[in-house]
């Protein structure tokens, strides 16, 4: 197991992918982030009040993907998480997703549809902390983290104060 | 999960994890969303052998808000009418490419045995088996009375529950009482002797052959249908008679607690078991009931469908 | 004159003998006899008068795809009877002459064990007049059980008369005690276990009114009752009671009766679906005693066949019945003798002598005697075997026992001196098909 970010490195990369969001959208205005659950949604919490402090306040919500995922006939049913939407909604907004670690893409790509069965956003944009590689779809991020070259047989395991009582990013498994 | 034949079949834990499903889904479909593609390519098919149209219509709304393609099969007027056999009928569906059977039987029973008999391997929900179980309808009656009494709470601990009527003939009442009594809640019947069933110490639960005793104490009524023909198999003397000593009537309503509720599994026979302004009071819920019949159903389609075909045998996840 | 020898074979007394048979007859006991004929090694065996069941389902004429005269006389020599008591629960209906003479015709064909029909009570069991029950007892079938089974003679005029007329020719009513308003759509026994499934209960005490009913009918016309499967503890007592008032009252037990319960109806497997129901433990445990005590004088398995889409069906749908002539031996050994309740005594008072006297059977249940009528049972008493609904000889194949294990089994049977069946071996009618 190797430490690739520690709990500073989480908070500064959090904050320079804030200041990339108002940078990228002129601002927040418009903007809504939507996290992943069960991590990206901490991590979407926790931009929304780093933007409210060098911005302004902005509205973020939670997006469940379970219903939409492809491999759902490959594992056993998993509770479904909540979904909550922005107080306006997403209709017409600069919609920020959130995830923890961006990995095949497959997760995004329910997403999206989750989204699209909830409204018409006038842009759908992707955020993780942590890029690790092996797309299997063509999806890319617009605010990374930071990315990790991994080996496929390597875990990457993100930890999150909100639910894990620590901040970290670790690497188990491979040769490494 | 394989199968869902009884509310024995599943845990405390298990029936509150349906429960949280339905209340997520709820969240999801509450929205602009009325359709989810999770059981896109499933097959779910209706066989229901008695005539219940709000059933019928729950089930197929649940499996078709799932994508699940939904075929009906209702025996009436079908090949079983004319002596084609359960077991017939059920290889045939099998064949058709069937992921899940819903049946709806007038044998206590059915559903357990065409889950059990190697007949068919879809999963089998059972919509309600002669005078045995109705384990969807005792879940939706559970996630009403969650929303009523703590949309959260993992238990009924502390909640009363009357179930009144012909307790002996009722599916809806056998499966509440099992899901109501896993649950923690404190859980009265109420009927005349004719209609309390054989051996009702041995339930767990409270009876009393008098509605009038008590009233005040409870947080939720759940009213039975009462089926006229019973009259002429001597179970009470006429409806007037029985309206009389078990109805929830208005002087009746008038003594419940303010916040407690009354519920219905429908279709009602208004002035015989409940009054119309009983029916239609603040503290009636059934039409919320039938709402959650449809999210509670999709949950459990989705614990069922959503993961990995199983083997055919088990009952248990 | 055909010989055979059964050496060294243990009778019930425990004594060890060697049985010399000439023609149909027993023709010598005694210690080192030898034959010209066929010698069968007995060591470890048991003889046993032939068993007589008063109660056999054979289903022909009308459904030979359950069963036939031939293929329950099978069945039948498999279990170690040697005569059976056809009921006339047929299509037609044995309640003429000829229908009864046919099934006796059918029985000598057969020719494996004695055939004896049962006449109908009342008219196509329709339980409102009499069938012609003279006429029956004249027939070349000498008719002398009379039964309803089935159903329920359950009008208490026609059950007086029905005792009343049988007194003509000694004859017996065999009583189906089941109330039928008591009974309407019932399913199994009344109990936890029917409420819990939500199926119709079957109470006790429609079982138990017929009975106390029908023994105070028999006390006043001073005729011979007897009561088919008792199934519950309530009518053990009253049969105790009548008896214990000189009324003249003989009752028999099923096999199943006397170990399975209504816990084995909770899969709603139809194998466990019967009349009467399979009630509770205490039931059982009355049912054990009033056996061993001579409450009850017989045992006879109902012996009620059914092709497997009878039952292989919802609960509700299924046909009532259990097949039970080859598993019958096994059950009573392992619920009776194991169990410490009854002796080898007894278990032949109750397989054999006691049946063949109530149904009249003349040289049936006879002690093993020299100049006896040669029918005699061999069993080995401390057979475990695993019963398979497969291997057995029946049409049918409703056994609740597939898969259980029984302490007894019967290796050889005698009918009038001719080994019909050998090493476990039915001697005739293979040719049959198994349906």
């Amino acid at each position: 197991m190797s430490l690739v970010l520690d709990s500073g490195e989480i908070t500064r990369a959090l904050k320079r992918i804030s200041h990339e969001i108002v940078e990228h959208n002129h601002g927040t205005d418009s903007v809504v982030l939507m996290g992943i659950p069960t991590r990206g949604s901490f991590l979407a919490a926790r931009i929304a009040s780093i933007l409210a402090s060098i911005e302004s306040p902005i509205e973020h919500g939670y997006l469940d993907i379970t219903m939409h995922r492809d491999d759902l006939r490959l594992r056993p049913p998993r509770p479904l998480a909540e979904t909550v939407m922005p107080a306006s909604g997403i209709e017409g907004k600069h919609v920020v997703l959130f995830d923890d670690v961006l990995f095949s893409g497959r997760t995004i790509r329910a997403a999206l549809d989750a989204l699209g069965e909830l409204g018409r956003p006038q842009s759908v944009q992707l955020a993780v902390l942590v890029d690790r590689g092996h797309r299997e779809l063509p999806i890319r991020a617009d605010y990374v983290g930071k990315n990790i070259p991994t080996s496929i047989k390597e875990t990457v395991k993100v930890s999150l104060s909100e639910i894990d009582g620590k901040d970290c990013v670790e690497i188990t498994g491979g040769e490494r | 999960m394989k199968h869902l034949l009884s509310i024995n079949d599943i845990t405390a834990a298990e029936a509150i994890s349906i429960l949280d499903t339905a209340a997520q889904l709820q969240n999801l479909t509450s929205g602009t969303v009325k359709k989810l593609p999770t059981l896109r390519g499933r097959t779910v098919v209706n066989l229901f052998f008695e005539d219940s149209t709000r059933t019928r219509l729950s089930f197929d709304a649940a499996a078709k808000r799932l994508s699940a393609d939904v075929t009906n099969f209702a025996a009436k007027g079908s090949s079983v009418s004319k002596g084609e056999s359960l077991k017939d009928t059920a290889q045939t569906l099998q064949a058709m490419g069937a992921d899940a059977i819903v049946i709806r039987h007038g044998a206590s029973g059915a559903a357990k045995r065409l889950a059990e008999s190697g007949w068919v391997s879809a999963s089998i929900i059972n919509a309600g088996d002669g005078t045995h179980e109705h384990p969807t309808q005792a879940l939706l009656d559970a996630f009403t009375i969650r929303k009523h009494f703590g949309p959260t709470r993992s238990d009924f601990v502390g909640l009363k529950v009357a179930i009144v009527g012909d307790i002996v003939h009722s599916r809806v009442a056998r499966s509440n009482v099992l899901l109501l009594k896993k649950l923690g809640a404190d859980v009265t019947v109420i009927a005349p002797p004719t209609l309390i069933p054989y051996g009702i110490e041995s339930w767990g639960v409270a009876h009393s052959f008098n509605l009038d005793e008590d009233l005040e104490s409870f947080d939720v009524v759940m009213m039975l249908r009462v089926q006229l023909e019973r009259m002429n198999e001597a179970y009470f003397p006429n409806g007037r008679e029985y309206s009389r000593g078990y109805g929830l009537d208005e002087v009746r309503l008038g003594r419940l607690k303010a916040h407690a509720i009354v519920m219905h599994p429908g279709p009602m026979n208004r002035g015989l078991e409940i009054s119309a302004a009983s029916a239609d009071s603040v503290r009636s819920v059934v039409l919320e009931q039938v709402s959650n019949g449809v999210l509670v159903r999709m949950a459990v389609l989705y614990q069922l469908l959503a993961g990995p075909d199983q083997a055919a045998t088990g009952v248990l996840a | 004159m055909s010989e055979l020898l059964l050496k060294n074979v243990t009778l019930a007394d425990n004594s060890q003998v060697d049985i010399h048979i000439k023609g149909d007859r027993i023709f010598a006991i005694g210690s080192d006899l030898s034959t010209t004929g066929e010698v069968l090694d007995c060591s470890g065996l048991m003889a046993l008068p032939g068993f007589v069941d008063l109660h056999t389902h054979v289903r022909e004429p009308g459904k030979e795809n359950a069963e036939t005269v031939l293929t329950g006389s099978r069945s039948a020599v498999r279990g170690g009877f040697t005569a059976v008591s056809a009921m006339p629960n047929t299509n037609p209906v044995a309640d003429t002459a000829g229908v009864v003479e046919q099934v006796l015709r059918l029985g000598k064909s057969a020719g494996l064990c004695d055939v004896f029909p049962i006449g109908a009570v009342s008219a196509g069991l329709n339980g409102e007049h009499l069938a012609e029950i003279g006429a029956m007892a004249d027939s070349a079938a000498k008719v002398r059980i009379f039964s309803d089974d089935g159903k329920c003679v359950s009008d208490p005029l026609l059950m007086r008369r029905a005792l009343e007329y049988v007194k003509i020719f000694d004859g017996v009513i065999a009583q189906h005690a089941q109330e039928p308003r008591l009974t309407i759509n019932a399913q199994m026994n009344e109990g936890v276990v029917a409420s819990e499934l939500g199926l119709t209960g079957w109470p006790s005490i429609a079982e138990e009114s017929i009975i106390a009913r029908d023994i105070l009918l028999a006390e006043t016309v001073k005729s011979r009752l007897h009561i088919c499967h008792v199934s519950t503890k309530g009518s053990v007592e009253l049969i105790r009671w009548a008896k214990s008032r000189g009324i003249s009252v003989t009752a028999e037990v099923t096999p199943h009766h006397l170990i399975l319960t209504d816990e084995l109806v909770r899969g709603y497997d139809p194998i466990y679906k019967v009349n009467p129901p399979l009630r509770t433990n205490d039931d059982v445990v009355a049912l054990r005693a009033g056996l061993a005590d001579g409450t009850i004088d017989i045992v006879a398995t109902d012996h009620a066949p059914h092709p497997a889409e009878d039952k292989d069906c919802e609960w509700a749908s299924a046909a009532f019945g259990m097949v039970g002539l080859e598993t019958a031996f096994g059950v009573v050994v392992t619920t009776m003798i194991r169990t410490g309740l009854m002796d080898w005594k007894r278990l032949v008072e109750v397989m054999s002598i006691n049946p063949a006297r109530i149904g009249g059977y003349g040289d049936q249940g006879q002690p093993l005697e020299v100049g006896a009528m040669a029918h005699i049972t061999v069993v080995d008493p401390k057979k475990e075997w695993t019963v398979d609904k497969q291997a057995l000889i029946s049409r049918s194949s409703n056994t609740p026992f597939h898969g259980s294990t029984l302490t007894g089994d019967v290796i050889h049977t005698i009918y009038r001196g001719a080994l019909v069946l050998k090493d476990q071996r039915v001697m005739g009618g293979e040719n049959v098909s198994n349906g």
